[in-house]
């Protein structure tokens, strides 16, 4: 091949959703992560959508093995990682196969033809070659022999062949690189530094992908480059960002911003982990972390780490949640700050453990005996997730309260840009521990703050306080073991009244849209950006909509009865089947409509565009 | 144990008892198990300000309201999980545990373990009455087979839990036995567990006079105390009897059983060492009554040394600062590739 730069000048477009598709071994997930850091570092808005299965090798080339990662990147601000692929990249016949439903007619595919062979082929359930049958017409299919394209540049460094073979995804890299102009001495460097040590491999992935970027420029096979500018985004300093990571970045900074050390204990689970991973990275923040021996003992721990004084963090997902419902019970009983992180995935029981789902709202809700109410927070977007994080800590350190922390495992692992804070303009959280009787020369352990309702926080070691505390039904004020009728009754009445005082401390509803609008969407999570995107097209067609997305799920902004009183119809997307919507329904009387989807996969905004279309005709 | 804040002002038994009126059934033996603590805390030197109790659910679980102490009166089988968070967040307290045989054998068997395992600096209570007390009777995971009661009419099926032989098998670093007959017998092992570094676990032979009265009367009764305890003495052959002249020793498979020191020789005596790394010797002693009828060795089994789980944690820490310098927010939010939109 000759070296020759692309006469044609690249076709500026505004946006574009890449599909990555391969075998879970096929690093899809990596090629994709690296695709997107190379975009942000570059400018663009994005947003990002993996996908993978469970299992950590299904048998490969089969339909369950296949693992996607969807980027979408822009010029402009986006809200979502894109409804459908304008180009599909599928390294074997069965990622086609997975993927081709969703893939709209004139989007490119580039197939990685060596892997259409027959053996492979037939493990997709292939009677012929799609890449040969016709069926694809529709399509703009790109074969591309990214197996033997990689082992020849790969030939003369020595590298095993099956080895060479394993760094196909950079192929594809570098081929997607050069389609749309992105830098390559960045993903250079980034091979570099994750295999340095493994100096083969290095070379081969480097080999590998400088040999994708130049096919792009030599053979003939496209005859332009695409180019996407920088986004025009709100002025300040970005960085790339995953919910699970700025979840973690949230509670170090509301540690800090507290003086409370971290104590986070958690149990290994999917798609949680990665919080207590990145946890047990920042010792050096004073972030203590236990692996605990199960999600009962986590949550017990983290309970005994806020006793003795330091914020106490627990994070799972729903299975983990059905275990500490009696020690969330506890927590409530103590009226001891906690917060618990809920990375919503597919239920019940196992369920779909790698995909994302909204379900676990009533289970935050009430998924305790007795008379257990509890302020829930959701993050709304990735990096929505430092200021969940943050708030969760405030408001349970203010109220003494467990708070659950709603995420879900399509925030956990999509990524944007995150214009970050300035550290400096965190605000401080107060913490007054206690240090002096307050009654009679007593210290009575449940004698209340009377604004806040909240009790004092006396810790281990600081003299004259001493007190014992327990889940047993307490006595107002002296916190001594009391089983008389009225004084439950009290108690059940000022836990409740202590959590609904939260809301004198939260922002009032904010309503995106218009005034007299005939629909309100009400939305909670991650839903938020599909909600905004269809609410851009619907009003780019003269409809009056608005939009309210609610983070504080218990207790409710106070004003927001009247906030949904004043429209004529109220629709409700989420991905469960209408959890708030009934909620809505309870505490306000209203006619919500519930927009319902659980397939583990998030909205499209199409989806919930046709439903407004629907509603406003 | 270093305590937070130690003086010189001599405390009393009634600095570290509370004013709450304790509620156990008369007789219990509960009663002689706070007493032997209570009285026994002055000793220890430590205030009661840098003390916490942690108990679960159960009789004994109530232990804690009767400290003067900082105290979690935690749920059902969780308190060693609870206490653990407590020694991990301040490796500086003086964390107690106390629990029974359904609390820390059946609903919280998992906990007590991984406490054991980890070697969290904690002080271990069991309290062993082999019945459910406070559900009003159900046998227990230390229950004999065949035991009658209200859940098991026809008798028990189960096979019983041997608490010291589960914890040791867990390779727990302090394995102790005592009962509540004996006061000075369990403030000499309690001082012992509280002076060990990190999890020290103790079981107390403790009698329910209301549903499961006598269950230990066989070895505990005064006249039969010689012959049916066996003392463990670091260092001392282990013999027993009235004229002590029994003895434990191994035979050709290293397991421990009892000899007539006439027949064998005092040599042939198995001297008592705690502090065998190996758990083998301890195992085997643990073994040595299959059940509290025959001669029951008390005590302590294994006392040993091993990393304590929150000094650990407290390392690394200090590690990660050496390597890294305190915590830089500021630098941890600005990482990774920085771009600006003006």
């Amino acid at each position: 091949m000759t070296p020759e730069t692309t006469t044609a000048q690249p076709l500026s477009l505004e946006r574009v959703v890449i599909r990555f598709a391969g075998d879970s071994g096929d690093g899809m997930q990596l090629t994709g992560d690296r695709f997107t850091d190379v975009s942000a570092a570059f400018g663009n808005d994005l947003a990002t959508l993996p996908n993978y299965p469970a299992e950590i090798r299904a048998p490969a080339g089969t339909i369950a093995g296949v693992s996607s990662f969807q980027v979408h990147i822009a010029d402009f601000d986006i809200l979502t990682p894109g409804d459908v692929p304008n180009l599909l990249v599928a390294m074997n016949p069965a990622a086609l196969k997975a993927n081709i439903a969703d893939v709209p007619p004139g989007a490119a595919i580039i197939a990685n033809q060596d892997a259409f062979e027959e053996r492979n082929l037939a493990k997709a359930g292939y009677a012929v070659n799609p890449l040969e049958d016709g069926s694809l017409d529709a399509f703009r299919v790109y074969p591309v022999p990214m197996t033997t394209i990689t082992l020849e540049a790969c030939k003369e460094l020595g590298v095993k062949p099956r080895d060479a073979e394993r760094s196909k995804n950079f192929f594809a890299l570098g081929l997607i690189s050069w389609m749309y102009n992105r830098p390559t001495d960045q993903t250079v460097t980034w091979i570099e530094e994750k295999f340095k040590g493994k100096e083969l491999v290095q070379a081969a992935n480097i080999a590998a992908f400088k040999a994708g970027f130049n096919f792009g420029e030599t053979a003939e096979l496209f005859d332009h480059t695409y180019e996407i500018l920088p986004a025009k985004l709100k002025s300040g300093r970005y960085r790339n960002i995953t919910g699970n990571l700025a979840l973690s970045y949230g509670m170090i900074a509301a540690s800090q911003q507290s003086g409370l050390p971290i104590v986070c204990a958690s149990y290994p689970i999917t798609p949680a982990s990665d919080i207590l991973h990145e946890l047990s990275r920042h010792k050096n923040f004073g972030v203590r972390t236990v692996q605990a021996e199960d999600e009962i003992a986590a949550i017990s721990m983290a309970i005994g780490a806020s006793f003795a004084g330091n914020l106490g963090l627990t994070t799972t997902s729903g299975p983990g949640v059905d275990l500490k419902s009696e020690a969330l019970g506890l927590a409530v009983s103590l009226e001891l700050p906690l917060v618990l992180v809920d990375v919503q995935r597919g239920g019940p029981s196992t369920g779909l453990p790698t995909k994302t789902e909204q379900a676990d709202l009533m289970l935050a809700m009430y998924g305790r005996h007795g008379e257990c109410p509890l302020p829930i927070i959701a993050a709304d977007s990735p990096s929505g997730c430092f200021d969940a994080a943050f708030e969760a800590v405030r408001i349970a350190v203010k109220y003494r309260t467990p708070v659950i922390l709603l995420t879900d495992g399509f925030l956990a692992n999509g990524a944007e840009p995150w214009r970050f804070p300035d550290v400096g303009d965190l605000p401080a959280i107060p913490v007054d521990f206690a240090s002096e009787p307050n009654h009679d020369g007593a210290f009575w352990p449940y004698l209340r703050d009377p604004e806040t309702l909240a009790r004092p926080w006396a810790v281990p070691g600081t003299p004259g306080l001493m007190h014992r505390i327990g889940g047993i039904e307490k006595q107002d004020g002296t916190g001594n073991i009391n089983y008389d009728p009225g004084n439950h009754e009290l108690m059940v009445k000022l836990r409740l009244e202590k959590v609904m005082r939260v809301q004198q401390d939260i922002a009032p509803v904010d309503v995106d849209g218009d005034v007299d609008a005939d629909l309100l969407v009400v939305g909670w999570g991650s839903t938020r950006g599909f909600i905004k995107a269809a609410m851009r097209n619907v009003r780019g067609s003269g409809r009056k909509v608005a939009h309210v997305h609610i983070t504080n799920l218990f207790p409710f902004p106070s004003d927001l009865g009247d906030v949904l009183r004043r429209y004529p119809k109220i629709l409700v997307p989420e991905m469960n089947m209408g959890q708030l919507s009934r909620l809505l329904r309870a505490e306000y009387l209203v006619d919500a409509q519930s927009l319902s989807k659980v397939q583990g996969a998030p909205f499209r905004s199409a989806e919930i565009e046709a439903k407004i279309m629907e509603m406003t005709n | 144990m270093a305590a937070v804040d130690e003086t010189a002002v001599p405390l009393t038994r009634k600095d570290y008892s509370s004013d709450q009126e304790v509620r156990w059934c008369p007789g219990c033996g509960d009663y002689s198990v706070l007493a032997a603590v209570q009285s026994l805390m002055p000793d220890l030197g430590v205030r009661p300000e840098n003390i916490v109790f942690v108990s679960g659910i159960g009789c004994s679980s109530r232990f804690p309201y009767y400290m003067n102490t900082y105290g979690v009166h935690s749920i059902h089988g969780r308190a060693p999980a609870v206490a653990t968070g407590i020694a991990v967040a301040r490796p500086d307290l003086d964390v107690w545990v106390i629990t029974g045989d359904g609390d820390g054998l059946s609903i919280g068997g998992n906990h007590l373990i991984h406490a054991l395992r980890r070697n969290v600096n904690l002080t271990i209570l069991l309290f062993n009455n082999q019945i459910y007390g406070l559900t009003k009777g159900q046998y227990s995971p230390t229950s004999e087979q065949g035991k009658i009661t209200k859940s098991t009419p026809f008798g028990s099926i189960d096979y019983p839990f041997n608490p010291l032989s589960l914890a040791i098998g867990a390779e727990a670093t302090f394995v102790a036995r005592t009962h509540d007959m004996d006061r000075k017998h369990m403030q000499e092992t309690f001082k012992r567990a509280h002076a060990h570094q990190g999890a020290a676990f103790v079981e107390i032979y403790q009698n329910c006079n209301v549903f499961n009265d006598g269950a230990f009367e066989e070895i505990l009764q005064k006249d039969k105390r010689g012959s049916m305890l066996v003392s463990l003495k670091q260092g001392e052959p282990i013999i027993f009897g009235d004229d002590l002249e029994m003895g434990v020793a191994l035979n050709e498979y290293g397991e421990a059983h009892i000899v007539q020191i006439a027949d064998v020789g005092l040599e042939q005596i198995l001297v008592h060492d705690e502090h065998r790394t190996d758990p083998a010797i301890a195992f085997s002693l643990s073994r040595l009554a299959d059940r509290p009828t025959t001669p029951t060795p008390i005590g302590v089994f294994r006392d040993i040394e091993r990393p304590v789980y929150e000094q650990e944690v407290t390392a690394q820490l200090a590690r990660a600062q050496e390597r890294s310098g305190p915590g830089d927010l500021r630098k941890l939010i600005e990482s990774g590739n920085i771009w600006e939109v003006a």
